[in-house]
């Protein structure tokens, strides 16, 4: 604290010198993003504070998703919480069921004294983070959605001229690329993301009941009623048999993977862009998903992944206008533009979009388009416009170790989609017994 | 407990003396530990918003589930294998020290420093050596026509936190086996020699018998290491996967706890373990009270 | 040795040098993995250094690894031996101090003031981290050095050895000391403390390495990348999420992170064999 306090002390002086009259109020924003994107944060902060005279926005970055939440849920038992704090998807139904530790965003936004309409956000980010009756929860801020990174030399190498489009053809592919002499054709990271909860969605198939979790509390997973899902990655599993697939761990473990060129094709977020791009020397691209024809003739939607901002309760009512007129900067199209050029997270608001359009952003650096393209395919169905479980950060390691069961050959798809599903339910049901 | 016989007499001195000590351990560890009990019985959601008394139910809960009594399972045999290696690799080599008096020292030295690594870097440099792209281990199994995939592997993660736990440890069990075997006479051995008995036997019947106390304690604090300071190990590393293959208990809690944002499980996870430490700690206390009464 | 036998003795040397290599051998390719670029070491790790050592300490010892938020190293060097010292030196002052009242006075509550310190033996930090964090949480010690060391020390180990080393002053000199009429703290400062010069010299080393090694409780009392230490540092490197792990700055982090406890270790290796040996016995 003490060199926060410093800081502080100088940034107090300064103000003092530069405005003796106005004194400003300080709002805390504590976010999960380290490194680039953590400076990213820095550089529009510093934007909203030189916009105008009345608030400071400090962004202070706390760790992981996981590590930034937990500070931010135990500052608040301590009663220190910050006014806005970074909240990955899958947190949205905790944060959600914490009446009284929350402001809804809709809520901030409207009583406070400036122009805003929720319209302006892209349908397919907003439905995530919006109540069925309308009301925006959270303020969407990088969300992402996965793609398929494809290793333009290999595949060229193999003759494979198209980028596969359907699992068949992922398979196919892979034959031409052992033929070639090259064994890994695929992998992915964040495996419940990208291939329960996307495929699914992508499928409009449902994952929980309860229009995934929206409508209700007393929700159920479901995903292992897929058949075309089990079967899918049973087939997966056994391609490991002459080296098609290879797993390489959670989250972006498996990114080294594609990097070095061990496989071909990798299924992961959009927002590895400047990673790939830094690492990679070799030509690559990104496609849209994959798609089962067996059961779909055209994908519907991809749902996205990434975080939000929340607004927490317990501070003075006007620190709050402060907070909405940092939101409102935030959505403004050249920060939002600015912000998904270089970070490749897609841009929250339609008008983001179009002026990224405007500049020639996706003709300079053709593909970078495929996450927005995938998530406004189509106007979003029940079970394409995200999914609301609670304690769904246990539920997603429960579908981890599940998933890695079959990897490793210990269980069959059907065993450990069944098995995902119960365990994923039973902590459901504590969900609900505990906030209701 | 014993007390000296001469002793000084002062009305306040002894508590200034003794305060700060208890007022510590007063606040964190005593108040702490009965939050655990008490937060056991309870069900609370993550901001503390809503607390219900559920009574038993969280322990009735753990037992009842599949997931913790393998966790149960994972954890004895990593704690096993962690003590029978590195206590087994120790016990050569303070055999092989002990006899070439010479250069004992200077193989100590070569054999002590890997203690004063922290578990999590032991973990961070196993783990860089049999990472599956890079690490040049996972290069020689390849070699070998082994596969090896910590990722995927449940074996394969346990062998390498078990390496890493291991390889930090000898060293702390060598001391002490080092130190064990030079206790005993000179004499004895060069008797029993005398009469014609070979190396292994002389081991067998004269230096083990002698070690056995040795033995028992290292086998109390190899298991509470293994229990609790692994930690570091698996967090920097498997995170508990692949599946639940190295999620051993002492990770659980505090995955339970700090991602799981689960209070009540968690606490009553604590809870068992305190009463495993409490178990193991008095079985350890006997025997020091016994070594210090003799 | 009791008999000659060359090839007994060539399998003792044998079995030692091995048992050595062994052990040298991770630390011998995180160093080498430590002086190359990150393109050498992703395309599989050489096995002799290279030559990029000192760009790469330099680097992560004065800018840091921002990409995984890891401050400058020379930070998180002196948090860990702000941290260390203060875990150490404060367990063995008031050890010392409560130690000495517990053997050397009879006062009502003795006994329990002795057992409320030695269950403390019995519950190692991992197993209530969560009430434990709260408790500090509460006390507004999160991101502080107090928060990084105080709820370290009350360990009851010190207390232990020093209870059993003071048992074993003869009481002669007590009785000395009180018939020249030296009042207690006369006696503490002028007899009881130069005598445990050697125990205190031993726990030293041991404790500041137990405070070094610090993980789990660093881990979750800072938020605030200017309290970072350096052994829960590498961790975040390591687990930089969704980067790739930079595996050559983190193995000279690695390196960096084991050299202080390891040259304390070998430095003060006679009196930490003596301690270590003697204090657990």
């Amino acid at each position: 604290m003490k060199r926060r306090h410093t800081l502080t002390a100088i940034t107090g002086a300064l103000t003092l010198i530069g405005s003796a009259a106005t004194a400003q109020t300080e709002i805390q924003l504590w976010h999960g993003l380290g490194g680039a994107l953590g400076e990213k944060v820095g550089e529009i902060a510093e934007g909203f504070n030189a916009s105008q005279d009345d608030y400071t926005v400090v962004p202070t970055y706390k760790g992981t998703y996981t590590e930034n939440m937990t500070a931010a849920i135990a500052a608040f038992r301590a009663g220190e919480q910050p006014h806005v704090v970074q909240v990955f998807e899958v947190g949205t139904a905790t944060m959600m069921a914490a009446e009284g530790a929350i402001r809804r965003v809709q809520g901030v936004m409207e009583q406070a004294d400036i122009d805003w309409n929720n319209d302006a956000y892209l349908p397919a980010v907003k439905s995530y983070y919006t109540t069925t009756d309308g009301d925006m929860l959270s303020l969407p801020f990088n969300s992402s959605t996965p793609v398929m990174w494809y290793n333009r030399d290999l595949l060229d190498a193999a003759g494979v001229e198209d980028v596969p489009q359907t699992w068949d053809e992922m398979f196919a592919a892979a034959d031409k690329l052992q033929e070639n002499g090259h064994d890994c054709a695929f992998s992915f990271g964040w495996q419940s993301w990208v291939m329960i909860e996307n495929y699914l969605a992508w499928h409009d198939q449902p994952i929980g009941t309860q229009q995934n979790g929206f409508a209700g509390l007393d929700t159920e997973l479901v995903f292992d009623e897929s058949e075309d899902l089990t079967t899918l990655l049973q087939r997966i599993a056994d391609s490991q048999e002459n080296g098609t697939f290879e797993y390489g761990g959670r989250r972006g473990d498996s990114l080294p993977l594609f990097t070095t060129g061990e496989c071909a094709m990798w299924m992961n977020s959009s927002a590895y862009y400047a990673g790939i791009s830094e690492q990679a020397d070799f030509e690559f691209g990104q496609a849209m998903l994959p798609l089962n024809s067996d059961v779909a003739d055209a994908p519907q939607n991809s749902i996205i992944g990434g975080a939000t901002l929340w607004v927490l309760e317990g501070h003075d009512e006007a620190e709050y206008q402060g907070v909405a007129e940092f939101f409102n900067y935030l959505s403004s199209p050249e920060v939002q533009a600015d912000w998904h050029q270089s970070t490749g997270y897609v841009p929250i608001t339609t008008a983001a979009y179009e002026l990224s359009q405007e500049q020639g952003f996706y003709e300079e650096s053709p593909g970078t388009d495929t996450a927005i393209k995938q998530l406004s395919l189509n106007e979003p169905t029940e079970n394409s416009r995200g999914l609301r479980f609670g304690n769904y950060v246990q539920v997603r390691d429960v579908i981890n170790e599940e998933l890695e069961g079959v990897w490793s050959g210990n269980k069959t798809a059907e065993e450990a989609l069944a098995a995902a599903a119960e365990r994923g339910n039973a902590l459901l049901r504590d969900f609900e017994a505990a906030n209701n | 407990m014993r007390t000296k016989t001469v002793t000084f007499r002062h009305k306040w001195l002894p508590y200034a003396l003794i305060a700060p000590q208890i007022v510590i351990t007063l606040i964190f560890f005593i108040w702490p530990a009965s939050q655990a009990l008490y937060q056991s019985v309870l069900r609370q959601d993550a901001f503390g918003l809503r607390t219900d008394f559920v009574g038993m139910a969280n322990f009735v809960r753990l037992f009842a589930d599949d997931n913790y009594i393998n966790s149960f399972v994972t954890t004895i045999s990593f704690s096993a294998m962690v003590a029978g290696f590195s206590m087994g690799i120790a016990l050569i080599m303070a055999i092989m020290a002990d006899r070439v008096i010479r250069r004992a020292m200077v193989y100590r030295t070569l054999l002590i420093w890997p203690y004063a690594v922290a578990p999590a870097v032991a973990g961070v440099l196993w783990w860089f050596l049999f990472n599956p792209t890079i690490g040049i281990a996972a290069y020689a199994l390849d070699g070998l026509g082994y596969d090896w995939n910590h990722y995927r592997d449940g074996g394969d993660a346990m062998t390498l936190i078990v390496v890493a736990s291991t390889w930090r440890q000898v060293s702390y069990n060598f001391l002490f086996f080092l130190a064990g075997l030079q206790a005993i006479p000179r004499s004895l051995t060069e008797a029993a020699a005398i009469d014609g008995a070979g190396p292994v036997k002389r081991f067998v019947t004269i230096q083990l018998p002698l070690l056995s106390p040795t033995v028992f304690f290292l086998i109390v604090v190899n298991v509470v290491y293994a229990f609790f300071e692994t930690f570091g190990v698996v967090h920097a590393t498997t995170s508990g996967g692949p599946g639940q293959a190295t999620n051993i208990l002492v990770y659980k809690v505090w995955r339970d706890a700090f991602e799981g944002l689960n209070l009540g499980s968690s606490a009553a996870q604590s809870v068992i373990l305190m009463v495993l430490v409490i178990a193991l700690t008095a079985i350890q206390f006997r025997y020091i009270e016994r070594k210090v009464e003799y | 040795m009791v008999e000659r036998r060359p090839f007994l003795t060539f399998i003792q040397h044998a079995v030692l040098i091995l048992g050595a290599a062994m052990f040298v051998f991770p630390i011998y390719l995180a160093f080498v993995a430590s002086t190359h670029t990150a393109a050498e070491v992703s395309g599989g790790v050489p096995l002799l250094p290279g030559a990029e050592m000192i760009r790469n300490y330099s680097l992560v010892l004065g800018e840091g690894i921002s990409a995984a938020g890891a401050p400058p190293l020379w930070i998180m060097l002196m948090n860990s031996t702000i941290m260390a010292l203060s875990i150490t030196i404060g367990k063995i002052v008031i050890s010392l101090l409560s130690a000495f009242a517990v053997v050397y006075f009879k006062f009502p509550f003795r006994m329990l003031a002795f057992w409320t310190i030695f269950v403390t033996l019995m519950l190692p930090v991992e197993v209530r981290i969560l009430p434990t964090f709260e408790v500090v949480a509460q006390l507004g010690m999160l991101n502080s050095y107090a928060g990084l060391s105080i709820p370290l020390i009350a360990s009851a180990t010190a207390t232990f050895l020093f209870r059993q080393f003071f048992m074993t002053v003869p009481d002669q000199l007590t009785e000395a000391a009180r018939i020249d009429g030296a009042g207690p703290m006369k006696f503490f400062r002028d007899i009881l403390l130069p005598l445990s010069r050697t125990n205190l010299a031993a726990l030293f080393v041991i404790l500041f390495i137990y405070g070094w090694n610090q993980y789990l409780w660093p881990l979750l009392v800072t938020t605030d990348e200017s309290y970072y230490t350096i052994v829960m540092g590498i961790q975040r490197m390591a687990n930089a999420g969704e980067e790739t792990p930079q595996w050559h700055l983190i193995m000279a982090t690695a390196i960096l992170a084991l050299l202080p406890p390891v040259v304390v270790i070998l430095a003060m290796q006679r009196l930490f064999v003596r301690g270590l040996v003697e204090v657990e016995k």
